[in-house]
């Protein structure tokens, strides 16, 4: 097609965990100077086939080539010598070391008396200048923030001269105007002869940044085309195998108000401030959106209204009434449905059945027990029941919920809270990590309890699925939040300066409180 | 007073620098397993390996320094037997390094009762000699205390010196805390994790082994059945009030075997109307406090029994 040099050729990568096959005899290649997009829900192989290149994992068939040498690998060592780099989605970082310390590993010879930090130090000067990736050498990684964090990634695979740079998800975790950094310094390397592999699944950024298209799906390779003759409807398309119509948001008029978070302050255990004024007021029929970077304060504040903290000053009124007693058990029975943000861990008991984990709220009540006596009978006909309401598939009542697959799992999360009809929703995070199909019905359930009358707030990283949900969004920013703004209102770029920090009144650096 | 006397007491001195001997060599060998992740209970048998070993070697008609090394070559084997559990296959590094222990010790008694059947008073061998370093030993008290010692001794002191300049001065070092940190963030570097790991215990196990060693072959002239009585446990939680630092782990084994010292002369003083039980418990009381206080703002190893598995999600 041109004439440009190949740089990496995948050939045929088959690779089976047990019996899930995460990818079906794969094969592309990326030319010098150019980026592909690599595209798919998530499960569908992505992350594996880079794994593979990377050698993290080893292939069941096929081959690699970069630079036209075949590489055998079983380890990252031979990748990164034949000049791959990977920045990997989860960061790859030691927190307690400096950043120098970070990118200097595994560059000299492990068994020298003496290590030339100083010379470390002047290249990666001269790396961050060249590419405008700032970052103190000598600062620990745990103070950066996540941007900077990803910074150093980069950084890391440039001072090993890298010449294929693979990034899984770069842009999951950044804020829209640190994402146009970060294509900025992308296009520099490009212009320098690089080549990037870059691993999303959000259309919007592959459009911008992409010159080929891959698209996984379920592990197998359905599409591979330049990005000009593509278009984002062929693409969503591709990606989830068939058109799936997304919900649309009634206007509703909102309700009388059933939640305000009044002036609301709350310390941690080591006194450190996590919430500071907060204000909120949720309305029947109404969806109110927390955006935000994690670790903002999304946490404590979800933590609050499901009564897992008490407020340092300020209170909080339910219906009007003001709560003295922070008890989730008290908060469920006043009509509090949770969506927790980790389903794993806060969601389900994964070795727990399906009908167990479903009654983990009301296993108590008259319904399903009987002088001290879980009522089997109905409570396995209840789970039958939800299991077809909510459409859990390859699940039967007495199946362990840890095998499921994501959007099952949170299908059973969702059937628990909603079944209880509650009055006020608090999601968090609720479809990360579903794929489109899954997230959707997620949405959909969300607008069904609107329509009942429930007030919801969303909390979610994701803006565009707040902007299409929610009726009305905030900000949270080290603790603090933002006016309540109707979406009709706000833009992307507006929300992402409020994330970065913009507009909000006296803030400290170095508050960040992670999850 | 007496408490004033026996802190210008050269004896005392002297007696604090040589009970911390051993705790030194335990807690920096604890430490550098510590610091790449792997938590060694494996200690307290180590040690009575070391200390059966090198007295063994040198009752056999060998030579102390070879004893010395003898005694880190069997330490090593078990430090790498450790790893084989606790790194290469992932498993508890609790359970593991009890199990250690157990077989190690077990192992060092039954070897000696195979060795010499039918011996009832332990037997003895000429141990090291104080090596007074010319001019130093000869200033007044501090001199006489501290530069009159055990040739292990001296190596104790140097080796914290030379751990903490390999930990933090040398690419081996940073790989070693890194892998205690963030194991992914060194097989992204192209370094075998598991290597790194193993080498690093079997060092470590091998600092152990001298240190029930010096207690056979220096302070004592014989083998006894219970001799490290806890000196390894000692070590495990002297490793946490050092912040995981070896400067640090020098200064609480120098306060602990102070203590000890102190203890012994206290006893012997007033033992009269106070149970001695209460001052042997001393120590441990003061380990302990220390423990707690220290612990509150312990920055340990992120890794630290975090087994790492290549090549799985």
């Amino acid at each position: 097609m041109t004439d440009t040099e190949t740089v990496l050729r995948v050939q045929g990568i088959t690779k089976n965990f047990g019996d899930l096959v995460a990818n079906d005899a794969i094969s592309f290649s990326l030319k010098k100077g150019k980026v592909l997009s690599l595209l798919g829900e998530n499960g569908a192989g992505k992350t594996t086939l880079m794994n593979i290149i990377f050698g993290h994992y080893t292939a069941d068939g096929g081959h690699i080539e970069v630079f036209g040498k075949k590489l055998n690998a079983s380890n990252p060592a031979e990748a990164i010598a034949l000049g791959v780099g990977m920045v990997h989605q989860h960061f790859t970082l030691a927190d307690n070391l400096t950043v120098l310390e970070n990118v200097i590993l595994g560059t000299e010879p492990l068994w020298k008396w003496v290590q030339d930090k100083a010379a470390g130090r002047a290249r990666l000067k001269e790396l961050s200048g060249e590419f405008g990736l700032h970052v103190d050498p000598d600062a620990d990684i745990k103070s950066l923030t996540v941007g900077e964090k990803q910074r150093v990634e980069i950084l890391k695979a440039l001072y090993r001269g890298a010449k294929i740079l693979i990034l899984d998800e770069p842009t999951a975790v950044l804020t829209p105007q640190e994402t146009d950094q970060l294509f900025g310094t992308l296009r520099d390397m490009l212009a320098r002869g690089l080549s990037v592999i870059f691993i999303s699944h959000k259309l919007g950024e592959v459009m911008a940044i992409a010159d080929d298209i891959a698209v996984l799906r379920h592990g197998k390779l359905v599409a591979n085309f330049p990005v000009a003759e593509a278009s984002r409807e062929i693409i969503a398309e591709k990606m989830v195998g068939e058109a799936v119509p997304q919900p649309r948001r009634q206007i509703m008029e909102a309700g009388e108000e059933l939640l305000s978070v009044e002036d609301v302050s709350v310390k941690d255990e080591n006194g450190q401030q996590i919430l500071k004024n907060v204000s909120l007021h949720l309305h029947r029929h109404q969806i109110i959106g927390i955006a935000g970077v994690s670790g903002n304060g999304q946490k404590p504040l979800s933590d609050l209204v499901s009564g897992m903290c008490r407020p340092g000053s300020g209170q909080l009124n339910l219906s009007g009434e003001a709560i003295t007693v922070f008890d989730p058990k008290e908060m469920v029975a006043k009509g509090i449905g949770r969506v927790p943000e980790d389903r794993h861990v806060q969601g389900v008991v994964g070795d727990f059945s399906v009908e167990e984990n479903m009654i983990l709220e009301t296993y108590a009540s008259a319904r399903f027990s009987k002088f001290g006596w879980l009522r089997k009978k109905e409570v396995t006909d209840y789970a039958y029941s939800l299991i077809k309401a909510f459409d859990i598939r390859g699940a039967g009542p007495e199946t362990i919920v840890r095998g499921l697959s994501g959007g099952n799992m949170q299908k059973v999360i969702l059937s628990r809270v909603l079944e209880n009809s509650p009055q006020i929703i608090l999601a968090n995070q609720p479809t990360r990590g579903l794929d489109v199909g899954a997230a959707t019905f997620v949405h959909e359930q969300l607008f069904k309890a609107r329509k009942e009358g429930a007030g919801i707030i969303l909390i979610s990283e994701d803006l565009e699925e707040l902007l299409a949900v929610a009726d009305s969004v905030a900000v949270m920013y080290h603790g603090q939040i933002s006016p309540q703004m109707p979406v009709e209102s706000v833009t992307l770029q507006q929300l992402g300066l409020l994330m970065s920090g913009e507009g909000f009144s006296v803030h400290s650096k170095g508050q960040d409180h992670a999850a | 007073m007496d408490f004033l006397d026996m802190f210008l007491n050269i004896g005392f001195w002297a007696a604090t620098v040589r009970m911390a001997t051993p705790l030194i060599f335990g807690t920096l060998g604890e430490l550098i397993c510590e610091r790449a992740g792997v938590l060694n209970l494996g200690i307290e048998g180590i040690m009575t390996t070391g200390a059966m070993v090198a007295w063994m070697w040198v009752y056999q008609g060998g030579d102390l320094w070879t004893a010395v090394l003898v005694a880190a070559v069997f330490g090593m084997m078990f430090g790498f037997l450790h790893s084989i559990f606790s790194v290469y296959m992932g498993l508890s590094q609790h359970v593991t390094g009890i199990g250690i222990t157990l077989l190690a010790t077990s192992l060092s008694y039954y070897s000696f009762r195979m060795l010499l059947p039918g011996v009832t008073t332990p037997p003895k061998i000429t141990p090291f000699q104080e090596l007074p370093i010319p001019y130093l030993s000869e200033i007044p008290i501090f001199g006489e205390a501290f530069f009159s010692q055990s040739p292990l001794t001296y190596l104790a002191f140097v080796l914290v010196g030379v751990v903490s300049y390999v930990l933090y001065r040398t690419p081996v070092g940073l790989a070693v805390r890194m892998v205690g940190e963030n194991p992914m963030a060194v097989e992204v570097q192209g370094i075998d994790v598991y290597r790194v790991r193993t080498g690093a215990v079997m060092v470590g196990s091998g600092f152990m082994a001298v240190g029930g060693a010096f207690l056979t072959i220096s302070v004592f002239d014989a083998f006894y059945f219970d001799m490290i009585n806890g000196r390894g446990w000692i070590c495990v939680a002297l490793v946490i009030f050092a912040s995981w630092r070896p400067g640090k782990a020098l200064l609480g084994a120098v306060l602990f075997a102070a203590f000890d010292a102190i203890q012994i002369r206290v006893q012997q003083s007033s033992a009269s109307f106070i149970p001695y039980q209460f001052f042997l418990m001393m120590p441990y009381v003061f380990s302990i406090f220390a423990l707690i206080v220290m612990s509150r703002k312990a920055a340990y190893p992120k890794a630290l029994l975090v087994p790492f598995r290549r090549g799985q999600r």
